[in-house]
């Protein structure tokens, strides 16, 4: 573990506190993103992972402490700088968000167009790459609602390295794929990130999958990280919280129930008993 | 009646927040126009959706009101033995109340709508929030051409509408009713004013343009990020915009005539 944070980091959470209207969300969030590595943020649902992304690419802003990227500190910049930021990063969303009224190509081909003066035969042969590296250059005509829902996030992750990025973001990658779209993601995530030396960040709550791509990994509950580790430590951890994830287990330190009042008196049974 | 009047109160300090948020909206929007206007394909494109494919409904609703207008003109003025000044009724009806008016009501229905439904489902499917991450600006990239579009639209629909409806007038007075062609069109050439009704009739519409356009577009991008949010949203473009258009024609119509 101390080998891997040991290199330069990419991104650096200092004590961060968020919340929505009185709803905290992050209570004291500290981590560290190694510079050229693939790190995940695992939680339950709604345990603030996606919060941590979009603190990341400035989309939301901090109540207290400090998100820095790339040696900036993301909360102090202004509009132009945050934006020359979101320039060198990728984000895959969870349902891919492809622009609906343009063709894959398009998708693909709309940093480049927005960011760039390319000519037009420079750019198609750049989107034609990039369609290709997600294995899908022959869908370059379709339109986004003919696609399958693995295609579609496929050509998401197209158009997210359109640039080149230096960091890529990606927010539940493997939510709602058969099993051959998500092997096809998490294969792709990890060559993106060997080959382009892409520092990575995936908020995902697919322990098993996840597990097998990514170098280090923390886990977030309650609005803290509560446990962290390589993929190795994870596996054999005995932290009752990381095995409860790992193992799936309904009840542990994370509770099956949302909190409620007394079954039996919601049930109105609590006089019967005693009468 | 406590309640009563902590909602009515409730409801007032609602309705002037939202006020503001139109208003630093608007600023935003201006600020951010620059991109639109020197990229002009896409208000173009946009042009191409609000205005042209309004054109239909535009053009069938103005021939039937100035073929009404015709009807009821002609046995109003016909009473008063002065049915020789139908042109200058059906033309001064439309240039300076209906057409801009009506025109606005049905652009606002047609295209206002359809700008906040779409601008909504792209907020709901996260794509205004993809492209704010790749480092576009959603309000110069998304809002503001379908702003412009929508304000170069309007008036030009409208004038469309005011030519359409004085041949349905024409229509039913000389071919229909048999009113001599030559006093219909120089009574029309005589009562009508190019300053007085033609150019006020276009500033309301272009005033009309504004607000329709305005509200379209905050209303899709201050939609609730679900399905009822953007439905709610839609029906509150509609709405808002016809109390608009109805309120500021009154409050222009003071001013002009």
């Amino acid at each position: 573990m101390a080998t891997i944070l040991a290199s330069d980091s990419f991104i650096q959470f200092d004590d961060v506190h968020f919340r929505y209207g009185n709803r905290p969300i992050l209570d004291g969030v500290s981590l560290s993103i190694p510079q050229g590595k693939l790190v995940a943020i695992m939680g339950g649902s709604g345990s603030g992972k996606t919060t941590l992304l979009r603190l990341i690419a400035g989309q939301l802003h901090a109540d207290r402490g400090r998100v820095t990227v790339a040696g900036q500190d993301v909360q102090q910049l202004n509009t132009a700088g945050l934006y020359a930021l979101r320039r060198r990063m990728g984000m895959l969303f969870q349902f891919g968000a492809l622009f609906t009224d343009l063709s894959v190509f398009d998708n693909v081909a709309f940093p480049l167009r927005e960011h760039t003066q390319l000519s037009p035969s420079m750019l198609q042969d750049l989107v034609r790459m990039k369609l290709q590296a997600v294995g899908l250059r022959g869908a370059a005509s379709l339109m986004p609602a003919e696609l399958s829902g693995g295609m579609a996030r496929r050509v998401a992750l197209a158009r997210a390295i359109a640039l080149d990025p230096a960091l890529m973001l990606y927010d539940e990658p493997f939510t709602g794929l058969d099993p051959i779209s998500l092997g096809t993601i998490a294969l792709l995530i990890k060559q993106l990130n060997q080959a382009l030396g892409t520092t990575a960040v995936m908020v995902t709550h697919d322990v098993h999958v996840s597990l097998s791509v990514v170098d280090y990994v923390y886990f977030v509950a309650q609005g803290k990280v509560v446990a962290q580790g390589t993929p190795d430590e994870v596996r054999t951890s005995t932290d009752p919280f990381v095995r409860q994830f790992i193992d799936g287990a309904p009840d542990g330190p994370v509770r099956l129930h949302y909190p409620a009042a007394d079954f039996a008196a919601d049930l109105g049974l609590q006089g019967i008993q005693h009468a | 009646m406590l309640n009563l009047l902590r909602g009515m109160g409730h409801s007032l300090v609602d309705a002037v927040w939202k006020l503001g948020f139109i208003c630093r909206f608007m600023g935003v929007l201006l600020a951010q126009s620059g991109q639109s206007l020197l990229r002009f394909r896409l208000v173009v494109r946009e042009i191409y959706f609000a205005g042209v494919m309004s054109l239909v409904i535009i053009v069938v609703s103005g021939l039937f009101v100035g073929m009404v207008l015709g009807l009821q003109g002609y046995t109003t003025l016909a009473r008063f033995g002065s049915a020789d000044a139908l042109g200058a009724l059906v033309a001064l009806s439309l240039l300076r109340e209906l057409g801009p008016v009506l025109a606005a009501l049905l652009f606002a229905s047609r295209s206002g709508s359809a700008i906040t439904a779409e601008i909504g489902l792209m907020k709901t499917t996260e794509q205004l929030d993809a492209m704010a991450v790749m480092a576009v600006n959603p309000i110069a990239r998304v809002v503001a051409p379908r702003f412009w579009a929508g304000v170069l639209s309007m008036p030009i629909l409208a004038a469309i509408f005011n030519v359409t409806g004085i041949f349905g007038g024409y229509f039913v007075g000389v071919s229909m009713i048999g009113l001599d062609e030559g006093t219909f069109w120089s009574q029309m050439q005589n009562a009508v004013d190019f300053h007085e009704d033609v150019l006020n009739g276009m500033i309301k519409s272009a005033v009309f343009g504004f607000a329709v356009s305005l509200i379209a577009v905050f209303e899709g991008f201050d939609a609730r990020p679900t399905a009822e949010g953007v439905s709610s949203a839609t029906t509150r473009t509609v709405v808002t915009s016809a109390l608009v258009i109805l309120a500021l024609d009154f409050v222009l119509t003071a001013f002009m005539f």
